[in-house]
């Protein structure tokens, strides 16, 4: 790495370019690096202290917050989401207890609607069978009617084919003495 | 070519030092204290670098922070935890000194890793400054904090009566070597590391041995990495133990 200079510039480089000894013990530098050492110190101060750390502890401090709070909300929606939980299994308890009420009600009702109906078919039904026991009652006495005009009809043919002559008194009297007997 | 050529006409050639010569950017002549020199190149580019990760890397503010911006909380919470870890809750106001000295060092041990760059912090003159500075001023802040009370740094009140004296002989002495050993321990270890690396990069001129010295350069490499921020670590850490003792001399 001789980079060549002319002239010895330097107590601490030879004629070459090349460092003699160690250039760190070279005094001839010491106070060139220290100014610009101090410089830099001085500038890099100043950009830390104005600009980035402020800034940083600031961002650090916001995300510090954020978190906090992001935690916080968490917690809240969380308990939340405890409390709709169990208003929900609530409703639902209600609904089955309410569902059961209602087929209860059911039940009930349509067991007095059908006593209601069986009672009244039951009386619709006696009502009927009393009618038709009227009604047979009447054909009977008809029949019996009939059964003797029939009698006292044949029985007066046959007299008058047999070559007599009934009168229809005496007909009346015999049938019904007849059939009584 | 033609140097290579120089090369094997004179042989194997170390100049390991040379990287450390200190020379005016723009022309040849005696380096004055104002000269513009590779150390004003290097310091001005660890003050880009500060500004480009520090300032610009989080110009954005974001609450998920980019990568660069990461890069710069980390910095920040590093030193932070170090301070108020190492030199309590009352050493937080200094904590811009130390991230100064801790940014400065960093950066410029990872710049002088770039081949051809200039180390700053591989030269006495600069880490022998920052030490002083330390050392004065942690001096000055524990007599200002602690008064005349300070002197009880040296008298360590929880060893037998006659050994105190001793005791407090070896403990000012150890005290006034503080800035030497600081300065020192960067310096050397930069300067050691980058010559070891020059004299194996010295070695590839051997085709023999080239592909040794490219391994031994590679392995050095990634140590001086290592030692790159552990070096700026140790000095900042140190400056908060310096601090610690400064603000609370009572063992």
């Amino acid at each position: 790495m001789a980079t060549k200079t002319d002239v010895s510039v330097s107590s601490c480089i030879d004629s070459y370019g090349s460092a003699i000894g160690m250039p760190q013990l070279c005094t001839d530098w010491a106070s060139n690096q220290i100014f610009w050492l101090v410089v830099t110190l001085v500038a890099i101060f100043f950009v830390l202290s104005r600009l980035a750390l402020p800034r940083i502890s600031a961002v650090i401090s916001e995300r510090q917050g954020t978190i906090t709070n992001d935690l916080a909300a968490a917690e809240n929606l969380k308990s939340e989401a405890a409390q709709a939980e169990e208003a929900y299994k609530k409703a639902l308890e209600d609904a089955r207890s309410e569902a059961v009420k209602i087929i209860e009600t059911a039940k009930v009702e349509i067991k007095q609607e059908l006593d209601v109906a069986i009672q009244k078919a039951d009386s619709d039904i006696s009502a009927k069978a009393a009618a038709s026991e009227e009604a047979i009652a009447e054909i009977r006495k008809d029949a019996l009617a009939n059964v003797k005009s029939v009698a006292k009809d044949i029985t007066s043919e046959l007299v008058k084919v047999l070559g007599g002559k009934a009168d229809a008194k005496t007909l009346t009297s015999v049938i019904n003495a007849k059939m009584k007997g | 070519m033609a140097s290579s050529a120089d090369a094997k006409n004179e042989g194997l050639v170390f100049h390991p030092m040379d990287q450390f010569i200190v020379e005016p950017l723009f022309g040849a002549g005696p380096v004055h204290w104002y000269t513009v020199t590779n150390v004003t190149l290097w310091m001005a580019l660890s003050v880009v670098a500060l500004i480009l990760i520090m300032v610009v890397g989080t110009s954005k503010r974001a609450l998920v922070p980019s990568r660069a911006q990461s890069i710069g909380e980390l910095a920040y919470g590093f030193v932070h935890k170090m301070v108020e870890d190492v030199a309590g809750k009352d050493a937080v106001p200094y904590f811009p000194y130390i991230m100064t000295l801790f940014m400065f060092i960093v950066l410029s041990n990872f710049l002088g890793l770039l081949p051809m760059s200039f180390t700053t912090t591989s030269h006495i003159a600069v880490t022998a400054v920052m030490a002083m500075v330390v050392f004065f001023s942690v001096t000055i802040i524990g007599f200002a904090k602690n008064g005349v009370g300070f002197l009880s740094l040296f008298w360590i009140s929880s060893a037998p009566l006659a050994l105190r004296p001793a005791l407090a002989l070896i403990e000012i002495i150890s005290y006034f070597v503080r800035p030497v050993s600081h300065s020192i321990r960067l310096a050397g270890n930069m300067m050691a590391g980058h010559a070891v690396i020059k004299v194996f990069a010295a070695f590839a001129g051997v085709a023999l041995i080239s592909p040794l010295s490219v391994v031994a350069i590679t392995a050095m490499y990634a140590l001086e990495v290592l030692v790159s921020f552990i070096q700026a670590y140790v000095f900042a850490i140190l400056t908060c133990v310096y601090l610690k003792d400064a603000l609370h001399p009572h063992h």
